[in-house]
């Protein structure tokens, strides 16, 4: 499959020099043309920042300390996103890779009617556009996320919760995307609206062809709307899989506990378990595997040696991979 | 609509309950104060002034509470707000008009500006925050903890003298008569300049800070880093989206201070003994003259509701949030 954006060792620190907190380390990631890559981990595993410091939208003192994105667009060569310029920068953003924010209730700017804020983003990357068919482009978005035209005009305010972030979604794909972000899309939303939306979104995945990289601590989630699952502890990446694969044979025993911490709704019944512990703290890093002090089956090298991501030594692991010494790994992928 | 309709009946009512607390208070002074003020004055007071205060204090026992409520509230439609005997014999309407002109545009004027530069200057610190912008907030805060009055006595004291370019006190030269002419203007505006610098120095750094401090809050919010996401320029996000969300609580705190315009800088003109209705109130004060100073106080009294209901106008056009559908 044909990639569209390569991260490659993407660390990513906030703040400067020795109190510098390591968020995002050693991060390397593919997504392909067309597949949903899930992300999933605990709060403060760097999901997020790791997606604002692929589109550079970390605020201060988040800082990229290395790294490269590498963005294939559909036409033309592909180039690194940590060196455009910032009109370069401008240019991508929206156009190449739209996000979908975490906050739905937050994310609309409640002075600005919706086709404002619909309409600015065109205003900004297609200025040659007329203001008739920037308003037609708008609705059909609107139409597009099942939002009647007739709300054109209304303030964030008057929508619901799961309307605005249809809005959002409406909005994200407005440019026609290449890859759309989706941080925590559905978390302010109640579970029937979270998954109408995802269910709404993967069907226009289908229409229009755009890749996702779809953030979560749902784990669940991601096991149904995703082709491929990361897990993302401590900054690292953990585990990388198909959806299937990490759902019935997950290896990495951080994937084990996230896995068994949510009922299945067929099947056997199952004991649920949560992880013991707490995630790291960034600041203060435990030496070796970060897992492994709350890991439960941890044992000589973990405290003292970092797991590299790789493919594990299994007769179908090829298209996987691991960082844990459980699974000691042939070559590191990357 | 109909919130605004609410509004205006509120306003109304405020604006009632103020004018007949204004009619009840010299009237619920103890005693007879017309006696201790005809004392005070020692005779010299005329059998008409003598009168009006009788009329002021509801001391005139021909008449009834509520015939001199009636009363007093037909007086007011004329306009006639009883005799000043400071003035004597002018009437307080008349002093009110000739002193209200000069604190207006005094004091107005530099308002609206003291708030568009505060504002901008707020802006562009907020947005740039963490430059070289930050070291002007000491200053700011210096400034805007620094009372008006303070401020005017050491300008005059430090800029004024025989031969300094600023005339220490007044409104215009005292040898030149009030006329819209090529001599009076001029005079005027050399007069105003030290109170309006004044006022503006310790002001604008009010808005500069309250602002500065909106951005930075309004900065974090979600939807600036979707409009950043978007790709919009650097200016419409600040502009549009930053700035735009940030005006919003200093649109209400700049109408209020609108309605301060009339009595709020009364020590800056009592400073520079400048003809507005600050220093018209201190000589009031001064006198007992009770009917300028009721005069006053109303002129006061209305002008913050006019304010208020200018604040309330203000947000329901700029933040859809307040208008109520219906």
């Amino acid at each position: 499959m044909e990639p569209v954006l390569e991260i490659r060792n993407l660390n990513v620190d906030y703040g400067l020099g020795d109190k510098a907190v390591r968020a995002v380390r050693d991060v390397n990631l593919t997504l392909h043309r067309g597949e949903v890559l899930g992300l999933a981990g605990e709060s403060g595993s760097g999901k997020s920042t790791l997606a604002y410091g692929l589109t550079r939208l970390l605020a201060p003192p988040g800082v990229i300390t290395g790294g490269e994105v590498i963005y294939h667009p559909e036409k033309g060569d592909p180039y690194d996103v940590l060196g455009l310029s910032d009109r370069g920068l401008r240019e991508f953003r929206w156009a190449e890779t739209a996000i979908v924010f975490q906050g739905a209730m937050n994310s609309l700017n409640p002075v600005h009617k919706i086709s404002t804020q619909l309409t600015d983003v065109l205003k900004a990357h297609e200025p040659k556009m007329s203001e008739h068919s920037r308003n037609a482009r708008a609705r059909e978005m609107l139409k597009l996320v099942g939002i009647s035209s007739d709300r054109m005009d209304a303030y964030p305010h008057q929508l619901s919760g799961g309307m605005r972030q249809r809005v959002m979604i409406g909005m994200a794909l407005i440019l026609q995307p290449q890859v759309v972000i989706m941080d925590e899309p559905t978390t302010a939303l109640d579970v029937v609206m979270q998954r109408q939306i995802l269910g709404q979104l993967i069907e226009l995945r289908e229409r229009l062809g755009f890749s996702v990289i779809f953030i979560t601590h749902d784990l669940s989630l991601l096991v149904e709307f995703s082709n491929r699952i990361a897990i993302m502890y401590g900054g690292r990446i953990v585990e990388e899989a198909p959806a299937a694969t990490i759902y019935r044979d997950a290896l990495h025993p951080y994937s084990k506990g996230l896995l068994s911490s949510f009922p299945a709704l067929r099947g056997p019944r199952r004991e649920l378990a949560g992880i013991p512990g707490s995630p790291p703290d960034l600041a203060g890093m435990p030496t070796g595997c970060s897992f492994h002090p709350r890991c439960p089956k941890a044992f000589e090298p973990c405290s003292t040696h970092i797991p590299v991501l790789g493919r594990p030594d299994s007769p179908d692991g090829a298209a996987r991979s691991v960082a844990c010494w459980l699974h000691p790994t042939e070559q590191p992928v990357g | 609509m109909k919130y605004f309709l609410q509004r205006i009946a509120f306003y109304l009512f405020t604006a009632w309950a103020a004018i007949t607390l204004n009619f009840f208070i010299p009237r619920m002074v103890p005693g007879d104060p017309v006696q201790s003020l005809i004392s005070k004055f020692r005779g010299q007071m005329s059998t008409e002034a003598i009168n009006s205060l009788y009329v002021l204090f509801g001391l005139d026992d021909n008449k009834g509470l509520w015939t001199q409520y009636v009363d007093y509230w037909k007086q007011l439609f004329q306009g006639d707000l009883g005799l000043s005997f400071t003035f004597f014999p002018s009437p307080v309407s008349e002093i009110i008009g000739d002193a209200l002109p000069w604190t207006v545009t005094l004091v107005g004027i530099t308002t609206v500006i003291s708030f568009l530069i505060g504002t901008s200057l707020g802006v562009l610190a907020g947005w740039r925050r963490g430059s070289w912008t930050d070291g002007l907030l000491p200053v700011t805060t210096f400034f805007s903890s620094v009372p008006y009055f303070w401020l005017g006595i050491i300008a005059i004291y430090l800029l004024t003298g025989p031969d300094s370019f600023f005339p220490s006190s007044g409104g215009f030269d005292s040898a030149l008569v009030p006329a819209w002419d090529q001599y009076f203007i001029p005079s005027a505006l050399q007069h105003s300049l030290l109170p309006a610098l004044t006022i503006l120095i310790s002001s604008v750094s009010g808005w500069i800070l309250s602002m500065r401090n909106m951005m930075v809050t309004v900065s974090s919010e979600d939807y600036i880093t979707v409009a950043h996401a978007k790709g919009l320029s650097e200016r419409r996000v600040a502009v549009s989206y930053a700035a735009r969300n940030a005006l919003l609580p200093n649109i209400s705190g700049f109408a209020l201070s609108l309605g301060f315009i009339v009595g709020g800088t009364l020590l800056v003109e009592i400073v520079f003994s400048y003809p507005g209705l600050g220093f018209i109130l201190l000589q009031a004060l001064g006198a007992k003259d009770y009917p300028l100073m009721q005069g006053i106080f109303l002129v006061i009294t209305i002008s913050v509701l006019v304010a208020n209901l200018l604040a309330d106008l203000a947000y329901l056009l700029l933040d859809p949030r307040t208008r109520k559908e219906g």
